[in-house]
């Protein structure tokens, strides 16, 4: 599965607006990841998980750079996150089901603050976009 | 079953009474068909479907949407029990139109995004959560039946 032209420039386009807001969207996609499935806080037994945590704001901002980095080089994401695929293969190995929750959650967030952005070929566009995220971040896995 | 609080189920049906349900069935319908291209092969019959635009505003597809989610919400006034509300539709699923249960877990995604796309705010994570579970209810209530 890869991005046609159209989705690229959506995405890339997209994220002028977004990246204004990186930090708060991180830390809202990741409160609703815990909230809706509670499952997913047994990857984070080393955290303060309450809303507003200095943890959980630095870690959605270091979720959000990712997924930055991921579209500054939308052509080419497999070599963007390539390190960070390996260290999701090596050493956190958290169970792929999990990429598309946060995926969900990600776009439920953005949709919440876009909602005139969100249209439905936007919607497609950033749903694929995140799928083949997760691919790349699941590659090594086996 | 799903196990919602007393608190959850206040939020679900709170929500719930401010949504137009003509316009929201059709826009998670169609925006199913948009983000899933797949999902067009239960729809041939709807006519055009070949681009998104055609989807959005294919009258059958609307029409259809609204059917959908009229009947989601005669399931939220039974949360105790969406197996036994949701039986007969799930006998239809399976017999008649052979639709993947994976479906219904596509379209409770959607559903989700647009009820957080018109309540923005409104849609916390506490709300979502309930929706979350309504929606996993819904679903598996729907492919109960299968066999």
């Amino acid at each position: 599965m890869s991005l046609t032209k159209v989705e690229r420039t959506i995405i890339t386009s997209m994220w002028g607006k977004v990246s204004t807001q990186a930090d708060s969207i991180g830390t809202e996609a990741l409160e609703r990841l815990f909230t809706s499935y509670p499952q997913t806080k047994t990857y984070f037994p080393h955290f303060d998980l309450h809303p507003g945590s200095a943890q959980l704001r630095a870690h959605g901002s270091k979720v959000v750079a990712a997924v930055g980095d991921a579209v500054k080089s939308i052509d080419n994401i497999s070599g963007a996150l390539s390190k960070l695929s390996e260290l999701h293969a090596y050493i956190l190995r958290v169970d792929p089901v999990n990429f598309k929750l946060l995926s969900h959650c990600l776009l439920v967030t953005l949709d919440t603050r876009f909602p005139a952005d969100f249209t439905a070929e936007a919607h497609a566009a950033w749903d694929k976009f995140l799928s083949v995220v997760s691919s790349v971040l699941t590659e090594k896995y086996r | 079953m799903v196990n919602l609080t007393a608190a959850e189920k206040t939020q679900v049906t709170n929500l719930w009474g401010k949504v137009n349900v003509k316009e929201l069935g059709g826009e998670a319908l169609s925006r199913l068909l948009v983000v899933y291209p797949w999902t067009r092969r239960f729809f041939e019959h709807f006519g055009d479907l070949s681009t998104a635009e055609a989807v959005l505003h294919n009258a059958k597809v609307l029409a259809h949407g609204e059917k959908v989610l009229t009947s989601f919400g005669e399931g939220l006034k039974h949360l105790d029990n969406l197996k036994g509300t949701f039986a007969d539709l799930s006998e239809l699923h399976c017999d008649k139109l052979h639709v993947d249960p994976e479906n219904f877990r596509l379209l409770g995604n959607v559903l989700v995004i647009v009820l957080a796309r018109h309540f923005g705010k409104e849609f916390t994570p506490d709300v979502q959560a309930a929706y979350e579970k309504v929606v996993a209810g819904v679903a598996n209530a729907l492919a109960h039946k299968y066999h």
